[in-house]
């Protein structure tokens, strides 16, 4: 992509800075972190709630449960897709029963991906409640889901992406717009 | 990873990118066995035939299963007896199929090709649950699975088949997935039951279970079929055990760790001794396991390429 | 469909300027072939200036004896849905065969000598000869005779109970006895059934990798090497059906060295194909004995060249599609060979340089017209006028669709062959394709 194509939201030092906003949202919230676990959504969801789990325990001194979820068997658009899309492992290896579990994901868009997170949610237990961080709200949304924390809001058309790179996967921090007209 | 095949006939031909990725995707939905709701919207809306033309609790139990856990809506249509010995053909139940709008079918049949004769008369995606003595994909996958899930690479892994090769579906799949992992092949049993020009799979080829247990690191124990005695293959079952049976004793003369696999269902006391089936060399239960989560991948794999719109 | 194909009745007729083809001489040269009421009056250069009867200019055609197909099956009585007399002849007539021979696997197997006669009196009418071959044994059952005798009156030609060996060793030697005593051959399936067993294709390497269950060649060599030596104490004329392999083909050989009265045929689909094609299960690839390797197709070219192979036939054998188009092990074993024949031996031998233009005609003509002691395959003066003109130079492609047999189960769909029927001469009536 052609750099003249993008435009910066966030860097590394942003990033960092909104991490560690959302980790004060979430633990004020709650008054505290006593009952919370962190479900990252894969791909970068998950590394994304390693480092809010981070933060927290910067803040709480307490590391949370933490899982992956891959939401890709409860997505809604499988049939529509040419190629299957690479289902990768959920890894919950705790009770969320009476829990609240915090939803840690990249970009907020449609809303399909959390509303799978959702259904693949209650398959492993009956939470107490079920809350939302997401790093940027790209608006667009088509159900009826909001998120409880928001680490940008962003305007956006529906021509453009927004790429969130994180160090873990990407080996750079930064977030930022694109005009792609790809496929979804 | 570039997956693009619409139907599951047979291993032959398969790359390590291809099985890899079916094996890894496996994986995933192996975790949804371990939940407490082990279940998955993943193929609501789809419809599954499961067409057994021959007798199969196994399989057909472990399909059934990893079509339920993936929410998939399914017909069962056996026909051992019934509707083939009243002149039906393969052609009359592929015209069926495809006017009830079956988006895959899990054919097993005693005739080699038969599901390849299928995907020419229907538009669904085709899976191969055993045709005749050519393939048996998903028990070749699975048994790929339960390997990896040991040694991780297969890499230079050596892995002698043990029993009636030639007349073994099972066999065949797992000579061309093994082969496409990397792993050394050897065929041992006696020779009547090698196929004909056996050589030209570059594998291996011992009529001693002794050398054959010296050189491997696993040994996929195949079911000897009774009746293969009464066709003159092999005298009798007390001589077979005495030359290719697969005991402690022998297992432990090796020294060395040997991992024992069985398709099933075994025969216990004949190609395998009974206790040895329920020992720490045996990997049988985690195969039955592994059966369902490499079905669930297959499943969902494989119904990629069947829908004529997108929206792309 | 399967209508019997419209004919012209001709007295005399000259044909001009081809290139008669004599598979006695073994000789190819420009002549003209004059024929009246059914007999050839002479082959040479005629002037012909006052000639009134019919002129045929067959300019850059072949002309040669009628070719014969000893080895077909029409099917009739029994499954006519399959092939019939008439459709098998019409099937034949399409390929540039003038006579063909019916094997005697019918219900009823042709046993006696009524079914002989139905099947002489069904193709009367037609253009092209039936000589029909009858049972060697009752019903086809390997138990006792059929009445020989009776057969041979009634116009059967040779002795078969082809789909099927002669049952024994014993049973052979009365068979060959007996039918010396009529100067005919006993045609024999060389396939020992407790080696080839449920077989469905050749076993090698493909059918280890398939799946498929074999039919070894030896189930072949073990009844040739049997029935040549049974050939040689009884004195009897031996004739070796469709031979597919290597060994057999060096056993004929060897018999024929030692003197033995043996002959044998091969299948355009034994020197075309391999069982390398049936990767891909067609049952149109399935017939018994099976396609080969090349080591045997090549042994089949080699037989063909030095003349231990006498004949080429197709083993004709219709089959419905119903029956065809299903599982590979399954299907009936037979393919429909009339109306490909002359295309695969133009493309594959003659083409191909395995033999002459002559050789490759006598083949389908004078050798079978010998071993059946058929008043056919020569154009000698006063011999009946039985003619396949053909336009060796043509390319064409096979179009199942257009068959006159009945049945399409042919693995050359699609294939291009060399040479084309321009017309057949036979019982004075002349038929050119498409009239």
């Amino acid at each position: 992509m052609p750099d003249a194509a993008r435009s910066e939201i966030m860097d590394a030092a942003g990033l960092n800075r909104t991490i560690t906003r959302l980790a004060h949202e979430i633990a004020e919230r709650n008054r505290g972190v006593e009952n919370l676990v962190l479900l990252g959504i894969r791909t970068r969801g998950l590394p994304l709630a390693e480092r809010l789990n981070a933060r927290i325990n910067d803040i709480e001194g307490q590391m949370l449960p933490l899982g992956a979820l891959d939401v890709t068997m409860y997505r809604d658009d499988v049939y529509q897709k040419i190629k299957q899309p690479e289902v990768q492992t959920t890894e919950i290896k705790f009770n969320i029963d009476g829990k609240t579990v915090v939803i840690v994901d990249d970009v907020l868009f449609t809303g399909r991906t959390i509303r799978a997170a959702l259904d693949a949610i209650v398959d492993f237990g009956r939470p107490m409640a079920i809350q939302l961080a997401v790093l940027v709200d790209r608006g667009h949304r088509e159900l009826p889901i909001h998120a409880d924390y928001v680490g940008r809001v962003v305007q956006t058309t529906a021509g453009q992406e927004v790429r969130v790179k994180v160090r873990e996967i990407d080996e750079q921090d930064r977030v930022y717009l694109v005009e792609a007209k790809k496929e979804r | 990873m570039e997956f693009n095949r619409k139907h599951l006939l047979g291993l032959e031909g398969f790359s390590r990118e291809e099985i890899i990725h079916i094996l890894d995707t496996a994986n995933s939905f192996k975790e949804v066995l371990s939940r407490p709701i082990p279940k998955v919207p993943t193929l609501r809306g789809k419809t599954i035939v499961n067409l057994f033309f021959e007798a199969s609790t196994r399989t057909r139990i472990s399909f059934e299963l990893a079509q339920k856990r993936l929410s998939a809506d399914t017909v069962n249509f056996a026909t051992s007896t019934s509707s083939v010995k009243k002149g039906e053909t393969l052609r009359d139940t592929a015209r069926n199929i495809e006017a009830m709008k079956i988006d895959m079918v899990v054919i097993r049949h005693g005739a080699a090709g038969a599901p390849l004769f299928l995907t020419q008369c229907v538009d669904a995606s085709i899976i191969n649950a055993g045709d005749g003595q050519h393939e048996h994909p998903t028990q070749g996958l699975l048994d790929l699975m339960t390997l990896r899930d040991k040694f991780g690479d297969l890499q230079g892994k050596k892995v002698v088949i043990v029993g009636d090769i030639a007349h073994s579906r099972v066999a065949r799949s797992n000579i061309y997935g093994l082969q496409a992992l990397g792993a050394q092949v050897g065929l041992c049993g006696p020779s009547t039951f090698m196929p004909y020009q056996a050589e030209h799979w570059g594998t291996e080829i011992f009529h001693s279970i002794e050398e054959a247990i010296e050189w491997s690191d696993v040994l996929n124990v195949l079911r000897i079929q009774l009746e293969r005695q009464e066709k003159g293959l092999f005298p009798s079952t007390r001589e077979y055990r005495r030359f290719f049976g697969v005991t402690r004793e022998r297992l432990e003369h090796a020294k060395r760790d040997i991992t024992i696999l069985h398709p099933g269902p075994i025969n216990r006391g004949v190609e395998i001794e009974s206790e040895l089936a329920d020992s720490e060399f045996s990997l049988i239960l985690d195969q039955v396991t592994n059966g369902v989560a490499v079905r669930m991948a297959a499943l969902y794999l494989f119904s990629g390429l069947n829908k004529e719109t997108t929206d792309a | 469909m399967a209508a019997k194909l419209s004919t012209t009745k001709l007295e005399r007729v000259l044909f001009t300027g081809g290139q008669v083809v004599d598979p006695e001489h073994l000789t190819q040269k420009k002549s003209d072939v004059l024929v009246e009421k059914g007999r050839i009056v002479d082959v040479g250069q005629f002037d012909g200036g006052e000639f009134d009867g019919e002129r045929i200019d067959i300019n850059g055609k072949i002309v040669c004896p009628g070719l014969i197909d000893m080895h077909v099956h029409l099917r009739e009585p029994g499954r006519e849905d399959e092939e019939t007399v008439e459709s098998g002849a019409a099937a034949a007539m399409s390929g540039g065969f003038t006579s063909i021979c019916p094997m005697p696997n019918t219900e009823p197997a042709a046993d006696t000598a009524e079914v002989i006669e139905f099947l002489k009196n069904r193709a009367r009418d037609l253009l092209v000869d039936v000589f029909p071959i009858g049972a060697v044994t009752k019903g086809r059952k390997g138990e006792e005779l059929a009445e020989i005798g009776a057969l041979v009156a009634a116009g059967a030609v040779a002795f078969s109970d082809d789909g099927d060996p002669v049952s024994t060793a014993g049973l052979m030697r009365r068979a060959l006895e007996y039918s010396n005593m009529f100067d005919v051959p006993i045609i024999e399936h060389c396939e020992d059934k407790s080696l080839s067993e449920n077989g469905v294709m050749n076993e090698s390497a493909v059918s280890t990798r398939l799946g498929l269950p074999g039919i070894p060649g030896i189930s072949e060599d073990v009844i040739v090497a049997r029935d040549v030596e049974i050939a040689q104490f009884t004195g009897g004329k031996l004739h070796i059906a469709h031979i597919s392999t290597a060994n057999s083909v060096d056993l004929v050989r060897q018999a024929k060295k030692r003197g033995i009265k043996v002959t044998c045929e091969v299948m355009p689909h034994h020197f075309a194909l391999t069982d390398e094609s049936i990767a891909g299960y067609d049952p149109n690839l399935k017939m018994n004995p099976p396609l080969r390797t090349q080591a045997d197709v090549d042994a089949m070219l080699s037989g063909l060249k030095d003349g231990t192979i006498d004949v080429i036939a197709t083993d004709h054998a219709p089959h419905s599609i119903e029956e065809k188009e299903t599982e590979f092990g399954v299907a009936p074993f037979g393919i429909v060979g009339l109306e490909t024949a002359l295309g695969l031996v133009m493309k594959y031998l003659v083409q191909a340089k395995v033999l002459t233009l002559p050789q490759a005609v006598a083949k389908m003509t004078k050798a079978p017209a010998d071993i059946l002691r058929l008043e056919r395959g020569s154009l000698s003066k006063g011999a009946p006028a039985s003619l396949t003109v053909f336009d060796p130079g043509v390319s064409w492609t096979v179009d199942k669709a257009a068959f006159k047999s009945k049945s399409r189960n042919t693995p050359f769909e699609g294939w291009e062959l060399v040479g084309q029927v321009f017309g057949l001469f036979n019982k004075g009536l002349w038929w050119q394709p498409g009239q």
